[in-house]
């Protein structure tokens, strides 16, 4: 509190100082009789000089900054579409750079000029409709050449990949990546949010998990076991209550109340999925892996699909100039076919520590910094297959562990049950579109 | 005297202290007092800037000045929290944008000038014109208040994303510190709408005699066009900040959809974040407009004065503004390229964005053109005029970047943005606004302010801006994400990258330092002059429009006597076969003269 205060009896000090200082120079220039708008020249003239002076070290600035930093502050593209964009980037540069010295080299240059002085008076030119047409058509046509070169670019990186592009999943989530290869079949086994979790079987003691909440008919089972665990649980603690051998406040308890409540609902919606996909579309999910690093292979085009668990993220690859957010709730997507291996990479920017990175580039939350994953660029499939068969990648689902044969799946019955059953079957076809096209999505290039 | 302009004078009745400095219904009040309210607001988002700017160039170290200002909550022994990081750059955003260049740049200068500009003895409606002030200034109370929430202010980022901004759980900013910015805005947006229809109403039916909408000077014309675009797009923005409440507090799904937070499974499901994107931007981008166009005004206006010279292009200026006004409305889709949101739609986004680059373009030659073989004189207000065109093209040249959506790919959400948008709007608008200050403070104060105080300012905030905001460009191209607290993940990945980021970082936050302080000259001229300066005369710049008709002194009716007539354009400097270097508004052709 002694710091603020002295700050503060500075800045009171130093304000009274600089207004007696005012003070004096306002009564001299009164004595003088000049006013603040009048125009002294020599003041006029040094402004002017310093919009020569600025323009100088504005221009000299920009071109020091270029050669040192320039588009040299990323390496080189290392991604078959981050060389067009390199090279529109590039192209447009020139476009910009040339405009940016034109206008404000003009703008400083007549700044400079044409300063005031007293003897000359200004030219009359309100307009000249020549010289308007002239920077009116000349800016379209130039905005005509980038809209195009630019669409070009876009609907190559955006179009649909090729048919031998390899398909993984991006899932994000507070604050880290999960990949998911799809395996020899390159396809994704479905997803549902509602499956997220883990569960583990009191009985045998086999626990099994689901961090990305992938559908089969076990993992729904699984599902509902461990639902049907976190409700037990509720209940007893709800039951403790009515008991009076814990004493809960009403706030609390209505709490647990809803949630058995939300937890029954969402048990009833996974119900929904049982049997809803055949055995052949439910197998896609069983060869996928998980791995907490991105390993790719030089030359060889990947898709990505997009997930979030959370909020929105955005995947950024910044050295295959390639990003796109990750958004809840629905798949987005991604094409990168790299060209160069991380061993390649490190020789061009002569640093033996260089790695790929993906990182979140919309914020997430509060660690969103730190929300990165390291990429590897191999050159074969062997390498490939070697990183797959080590320490790092595991299986997506594990399907081994069957889920037991006693899991309560009968529905709930509701206090309202008549209601329900009125509205139900609407509520069934809804469901089942709804995870039908959730599921194309995922297939969709 | 006519019985009509006689009951005219029915505004002359005696002010007390309260009617006349409080809840003033007079014009040149209301836009004092959201002016002193906008300069307040500023202090504090320069201050919450320099404070991550700390961070950003010294990041983890322990400074004593973050915790002189955050104290033990926020900067445990001097070093910034990485939520409060995120609070300050949310705040220092959302203050500036809305605050200080929407409400303190329009609601300073629409409410100054449009009636002292057209002719009007005031604004359409003095009393709604009140109420839009006190709303204004309630909402800046609440979104003050909610930096010393306990569990900090909002900190999804000013754009508020859900559902990072929709779960207390996601990001403890989102709870009351979000609830309370949804109601800032809320209140701030009712504000701006009294103040636009107002400003609307007011140049339609309140302009003199004579003063045809082709005789009206720039800046109202700007100011008109841009309370055409609030009216337009703040209800949208309202919509989009109702539905988020409800999503809140209601168990609503606009904007989420299968999201699972905390490991809580929830069964909001159907929305989707993209749909809240497109109503922010569908505000969001009008808004840029909003901010840049008032400033652009102003700035028309006090080169044509100071360069002794007519603007060139005056109806192409008009249609430029009408164009640039037309096309903000179909261009937000540029802030969701990689939304997820159908490629093809993207497309066409670019089309329309690269459209307004024309209008753009022209407003710019214009200006240069005014210039050529001009006389000009170098007023603080002229110097700012010129820092403003500056930092419209060099903020204006790398938008045609980033309105190409397959660069976008590539710099978007990074430090490429930041600058982006800080040249071309705030710089932008922010001379524009220091600009009105110094030309329009002896219409506001009867005072005039220190010339060459002026001058120091504006040099030392033209090369600390440029030294901000230009490196800032390399920092962003060379992949730095905005909204990180640090860049330490590039430490275990490339080690040269990581350099460069840290060595521009450092320059970038001691420009910034530099120019916040330098911000004190200002306050200080301004305070200063308000009370000190020296007395103005009627006419200081030897201008054309009609405030400048206007006696000194503050007088309820701006004119003692009846309203005069308008006989010609507002451009009319040195034109030839004149006696002086301008001829005011009120003075009658003479025999055979061309209007323009």
């Amino acid at each position: 509190m002694g710091m603020k205060f002295v700050v503060l009896v500075v800045i009171v000090l130093a304000v009274i100082a600089i207004a007696q200082i005012m003070r004096v120079y306002e009564l001299s220039s009164k004595i003088r009789g000049s006013r603040e708008e009048d125009i002294d020249l020599r003041v006029n003239n040094i402004n002017a000089s310093l919009m020569m002076v600025f323009l100088i070290i504005f221009f000299g600035s920009f071109l020091w900054m270029w050669s040192t930093y320039g588009n040299g502050m990323l390496p080189e593209p290392a991604s078959e579409v981050g060389v067009e964009i390199h090279w529109l980037f590039n192209v447009n540069w020139v476009i910009v750079i040339a405009i940016f010295f034109l206008t404000n080299g003009l703008l400083f240059v007549f700044a400079w000029k044409y300063s005031y002085h007293p003897d000359r008076k200004a030219h009359w030119f309100p307009h000249d409709n020549k010289l308007e047409m002239i920077w009116t058509v000349v800016p379209a046509a130039v905005l005509a050449v980038i809209i195009i070169l630019g669409l070009m670019t876009w609907n190559q990186a955006t179009g649909p990949a090729s048919d031998d592009a390899v398909v993984v999943e991006l899932y994000a989530k507070q604050f880290d990546w999960t990949v998911r290869y799809s395996g020899d079949d390159n396809k994704l086994g479905y997803a549902d949010y509602k499956l997220v979790g883990s569960a583990e079987d009191k009985n045998s003691g086999d626990s099994y998990a689901n961090p990305l909440g992938l559908v089969t008919d076990n993992s729904v089972r699984w599902r509902v076991l461990g639902l049907n665990n976190e409700i037990s649980a509720l209940d007893a603690n709800i039951r403790k209550e009515a008991n009076d051998s814990v004493a809960y406040s009403q706030a609390n308890l209505n709490k647990m109340i809803a949630k058995v409540e939300k937890l029954e609902r969402i048990r009833e919606r996974v119900l929904d999925m049982t049997g809803m996909f055949g055995d052949s579309i439910n197998s896609f999910a069983e060869d996928d892996f998980l791995t907490r690093e991105l390993c790719m292979i030089v030359d060889q085009e990947y898709f990505f699909v997009l997930r979030s668990r959370d909020v929105l993220h955005s995947a950024y690859f910044p050295h295959f100039r390639a990003q796109m957010n990750c958004v809840p709730g629905q798949r987005t997507s991604l094409k990168i076919k790299p060209i160069f291996t991380t061993a390649e990479m490190r020789k061009k920017v002569d640093n033996p520590d260089f790695n790929y990175v993906l990182m979140c580039n919309k914020i997430c939350g509060v660690s969103h910094s730190n929300m990165k994953m390291a990429v590897t660029v191999v050159e074969t499939q062997e390498e490939f297959d070697s990183w797959k068969n080590g320490p790092l990648a595991t299986n997506a689902i594990n399907d081994s562990i069957v889920a037991p044969a006693n899991i309560d799946t009968e529905r709930m019955e509701w206090p309202e049950a008549a209601h329900h059953d009125e509205h139900g079957d609407d509520h069934h076809d809804d469901d089942e579109n709804h995870e039908g096209e959730d599921h194309d999505d995922s297939h969709g290039h | 005297m006519s019985a009509a302009a006689h009951t005219d004078h029915g505004h002359h009745h005696k002010e007390s202290f309260i009617t006349k400095y409080i809840f003033s219904q007079d014009h040149k009040m209301i836009g004092k007092q959201f002016l002193i309210t906008a300069i307040f607001m500023a202090v504090v988002a320069v201050i919450l800037s320099v404070l991550f700017r700390i961070q950003l160039a010294w990041p983890g170290e322990s400074n004593s000045v973050l915790s002189f200002f955050l104290g033990d909550t926020w900067a445990p022994e001097g070093i910034l929290d990485r939520g409060m990081y995120l609070g300050l750059v949310t705040i220092h955003g959302t203050i500036m944008v809305f605050f200080v260049l929407t409400g303190g740049l329009s609601g300073t200068f629409s409410n100054l000038l449009i009636p002292l500009q057209c002719g009007a003895r005031d604004m359409a409606s003095g009393m709604l014109n009140m109420i839009s002030y006190w709303l204004f200034l309630l909402s800046s109370i609440l979104m003050l208040y909610s930096l010393f929430l306990e569990t900090g202010p909002a900190s999804a980022g000013w754009t508020v994303y859900p559902p990072l901004s929709v779960y207390e759980e996601a990001i403890p900013g989102s709870g009351a510190g979000m609830t309370m910015w949804l109601l800032s805005m809320t209140i701030f947006v009712a504000s701006s709408l009294l103040g636009s229809l107002n400003y609307i109403v007011t140049v339609l039916n309140l302009r003199t005699k004579g003063m045809k909408m082709t005789r009206l000077p720039l800046t109202i014309w700007a100011f008109f066009v841009t309370a055409v675009l609030g009216v337009l797009s703040f209800p949208v923005l309202v919509s989009a900040v109702v539905l988020m409440l409800m999503d809140r507090t209601l168990g609503t799904s606009f904007y989420v959809n299968d999201t699972i937070i905390a490991g809580e499974v929830l069964e909001q499901s159907g929305g989707s974040p993209v749909l809240f994107e497109h109503l922010f931007w569908f505000l969001g981008h009008p808004e840029v407009y909003i901010v840049l166009l008032p400033a652009l005004g102003l700035t028309s206006e006090i080169v044509s004065t100071n360069a002794r010279k007519p603007i060139f292009g005056y109806r192409a200026m008009i249609g430029s503004i009408l164009a640039i006004g037309f096309l903000s409305f179909i261009v937000w889709g540029h802030h969701m390229f990689i939304s997820g949101m159908n490629p093809f739609l993207g497309g066409v986004f670019v089309f329309t964005t690269l459209l307004i680059a024309i209008p753009s373009a022209i407003k710019v030659f214009n200006y240069i053109t005014t210039l050529w073989r001009g006389n000009i004189k170098y007023t603080p207000a002229m110097l700012f005029s010129i820092g403003l065109v500056s930092s419209f093209i060099t903020g204006g040249v790398t938008g045609i970047i980033l309105a190409d959506s397959a660069l976008d790919i590539a710099v978007h959400d990074t430090y490429f943005v930041v600058a982006h948008f800080h040249v071309v709007m705030g710089l932008s608008a922010i001379f524009g606004m220091f600009a009105g200050v110094y030309h329009w403070f002896p219409k506001m104060y009867g005072k005039m302010m220190n010339a060459k105080l002026g001058m120091v300012h504006f040099w030392l905030t033209l090369v600390s801006a440029y030294g901000v905001f230009f490196p800032m460009h390399f920092v962003g191209i060379g992949g730095a994400p905005r909204r990180y607290y640090d860049y330490s993940v590039y430490e275990g990945f490339d080690s040269n990258q990581f350099d460069m980021i840290m060595d521009l970082n450092v320059v970038i936050s001691i420009f910034a330092i530099i120019g916040a302080l330098a911000q004190a000259i200002f306050l200080f001229n301004f305070f200063y002059s308000t009370f000190k300066g020296q007395k103005a005369v009627q006419n200081p710049w030897k201008g054309n429009s009609l405030e400048w008709t206007t006696p000194v002194e503050h007088m309820h009716g701006n004119w003692p006597g009846e309203i005069p007539e308008v006989h010609r354009w507002p451009y009319d400097y040195s034109k030839p076969g004149a006696a002086e270097d301008y001829i005011p508004q009120t003075v009658p052709l003479a025999e055979g003269e061309e209007e323009h």
